[in-house]
């Protein structure tokens, strides 16, 4: 662990995968700059890889005060061990106040050994992240400017908000779309630091074989529409319908969790806390009760069209327009009518 | 595959409260579960982690050690994985374990996991009361084992160095690392195997000490001596133990656990704050599932561009 640190950075932890950054790190730094905001401190991304130098820039637009380089040929492909003694050792240097990491397979990898090497806290998939303050109730102790780490808890039942205030740094992962991105300014420049790794000597625990990646089946980002399903739409030839609504609306079509876990709908599909992160024009709700992970993950939609058998279904609570009916009768209809009504505009 | 026919192979399991039946009581004042309330399930992932344990014992030779940290009641799923074919089983209970975040639940899994000297550790991906997936890693980092995520199939091990396939999310990558490792399951990795009948019928009565207590508890009355208890629960242990079937009970002394780093005060994250959900209503315009209904709201949606 490092000591409480009230100067430290606020950083983000800048993941690539062959050159390539996805979104999530560019939400971050847009999150991290309104929390460095609030704490007067700088922004700082932490990019390791390989011939990565290139995408600093990219950071720096968002946001990135500074940009901690490490490039070596060991950090070619993410590998637990060697991306571990990196960080921590720039944590150890640095002492930033905060660490966040997207909750993507390799942050979910990468940040809780980072913090049982520290002995510091994580807290997984938070929904929102702020500064407060925190008085412990057992000491009475006032901690000031604490990360507040924001996300549904127990089954969806509860928000629970944690904080960490001995242990630092305070490390979180956000899933991606969670926050939102904002725009890249070309004129920002930040700061770029190079960084060597200290792997001279380290020998990598894990050999590549062979690997294959394949693109996402659906891109929900992207969907200006979206027609989710829950469990209620009962069975995977009860989603081909949604794809037919889908596909007359030009949308993508989304699941919940538990349609996901029924396998109803492949899990490239799935929305929530655990899925991905959606804010279309339309979100069309089909036999989805809206638990509060699956709310986290499209509660930002413009419009919400719910369609549920159960009036009770908390989903109808968030919902601008509601039909409470069979989903067998009423999605049909929907159809129906919109082909008939495709001209009326 | 004789070299590796004294394999360790040690799961740590988690008995999980069914997030899916969650009633008002479930919650205690300080934000934290109230396990006791609720539905006790065998973590869905936590049974890949032993199946996946069993088809390496099948397939290369070995043990294959159960453990669990938990209330005595916890000895369900220890139960459940004897069913199954688990070789040994245990199970660290302790008050002052309670509380535990990731980060302490790691630190004394990790003083258990090194009692049994495993070549390999197993933990499902993630647990459905709280999704974090930190256990596993952090165990990984507390054992200096090599850490290997999203496990999707055991493709082979030889000379003491397995060879998996893992999930990648956008993917899937074949790699190689030498033991001592520590595997994380995923649930597509395997379906786990019914519960054998013979087991069954010879495993339903292992239990671990503080269920005995608990029955001679029950039996006698409330005036009894501490002492004589305690003296009729030893001899209820030895006639267990006797048949092979007392559940070992480690307490953190047992594993050499430093307090400093269990329960609260090893737990660097602290509860802030805890929220019922509110729900925020927007303006709401409901319409019935009639033709007309399906109308009316298509000519609404039309009418302010959101379809058409």
């Amino acid at each position: 662990m490092i000591e409480v640190n009230r100067q430290g950075e606020v950083w983000v932890f800048a993941e690539q995968e062959e050159g390539k950054l996805s979104d999530v790190p560019l939400e971050l730094l847009t999150k991290a700059r309104e929390l460095a905001g609030k704490l007067n401190v700088h922004v700082a991304a932490v990019l390791l890889g390989k011939g990565v130098a290139a995408i600093a820039e990219k950071l720096s637009a968002h946001g990135a005060d500074k940009v901690y380089v490490v490039d070596d040929d060991k950090l070619a492909h993410y590998q637990t061990a060697s991306y571990m003694k990196v960080v921590c050792d720039l944590i150890r240097k640095h002492k930033p106040q905060i660490c966040l990491y997207g909750a993507t397979p390799i942050g979910r990898d990468l940040a809780p050994t980072i913090a049982s090497a520290m002995k510091c806290g994580l807290t997984a998939d938070c929904t929102d992240l702020q500064i407060g303050d925190h008085a412990d109730p057992a000491t009475k102790e006032n901690h000031k400017n604490l990360l507040l780490q924001i996300r549904p808890a127990f089954g969806g039942n509860i928000i629970a908000t944690i904080v960490n205030p001995h242990r630092w740094p305070q490390m979180a992962t956000v899933r991606e779309g969670v926050m939102a991105m904002s725009q890249a300014d070309a004129n920002r420049k930040g700061k770029i630091v190079a960084v060597a790794s200290g792997l001279e000597k380290f020998e990598l625990p894990v050999e590549l074989v062979e690997s294959h990646r394949r693109p996402k089946k659906v891109n929900l980002k992207a969907a200006r529409i979206i027609v989710a399903g829950g469990a209620g739409v009962g069975s995977k030839d009860g989603f081909r319908m949604l794809f037919d609504l889908a596909n007359l609306l030009g949308g993508a079509v989304g699941g919940s969790r538990a349609a996901v876990d029924l396998g109803f709908v492949d899990h490239d599909h799935q929305i929530g806390q655990t899925g991905t992160t959606v804010r279309p024009a339309l979100y069309i709700a089909v036999g989805l009760s809206g638990a509060v992970q699956h709310r986290a993950g499209m509660q930002e939609s413009a419009k919400i069209l719910a369609i549920n058998n159960d009036r009770e279904a908390p989903i109808l609570s968030i919902a601008h327009y509601g039909i409470v009916g069979d989903l067998n009768i009423v999605v049909p209809k929907l159809i129906k009518t919109i082909r008939a009504g495709a001209g009326v505009k | 595959m004789s070299q590796q026919a004294k394999m360790n192979i040690v799961v740590c399991a988690k008995q999980v409260p069914d997030t899916k039946n969650i009633t008002g009581q479930a919650m205690k004042d300080d934000g934290t579960v109230n396990r006791s309330a609720l539905p006790a399930v065998f973590n869905p992932e936590d049974l890949n982690a032993v199946e996946a344990a069993l088809e390496l014992r099948d397939r290369f030779g070995g043990t294959v050690h159960v453990l669990t940290m938990g209330p005595p009641t916890a000895s369900e799923i220890l139960r459940e994985s004897l069913y199954r074919g688990a070789d040994h089983v245990y199970l660290i209970t302790d008050r002052r374990a309670a509380a535990s975040d990731t980060l302490a639940t790691s630190y004394i899994l990790a003083c258990a996991v090194k009692k049994l000297k495993p070549d390999i550790v197993l933990c499902g991906r993630q647990a459905i009361d709280g999704d974090t997936a930190q256990v596993g890693p952090q165990l990984a980092e507390k054992l200096g084992f090599t850490l290997i995520t999203y496990l999707e199939e055991i493709v082979a091990m030889d000379k003491a160095v397995i060879k998996v396939k893992r999930n990648i999310g956008n993917g899937w990558e074949v790699v190689k690392a030498r033991l001592p490792v520590l595997l994380t399951v995923m649930d597509s990795a395997n379906t786990p195997r019914p519960r054998a009948a013979k087991r069954i019928m010879k495993y339903k009565k292992a239990a671990v000490k503080s269920e005995l207590m608990k029955k001679i508890d029950e039996k006698l009355p409330m005036d009894y001596a501490a002492d004589v208890k305690e003296a009729e629960c030893q001899k209820a242990c030895g006639q267990l133990a006797e048949k092979g079937l007392l559940i070992q009970q480690w307490n953190l002394e047992d594993i050499g656990a430093d307090l400093a780093w269990c329960g609260m005060s090893g737990s660097p994250t602290k509860v802030h704050r805890i929220q019922s959900i509110v729900l925020k209503g927007g303006q709401y315009k409901e319409f019935p599932a009639s033709d007309d209904g399906v109308n009316k709201l298509v000519g609404e949606l039309i009418e302010d561009h959101t379809i058409g």
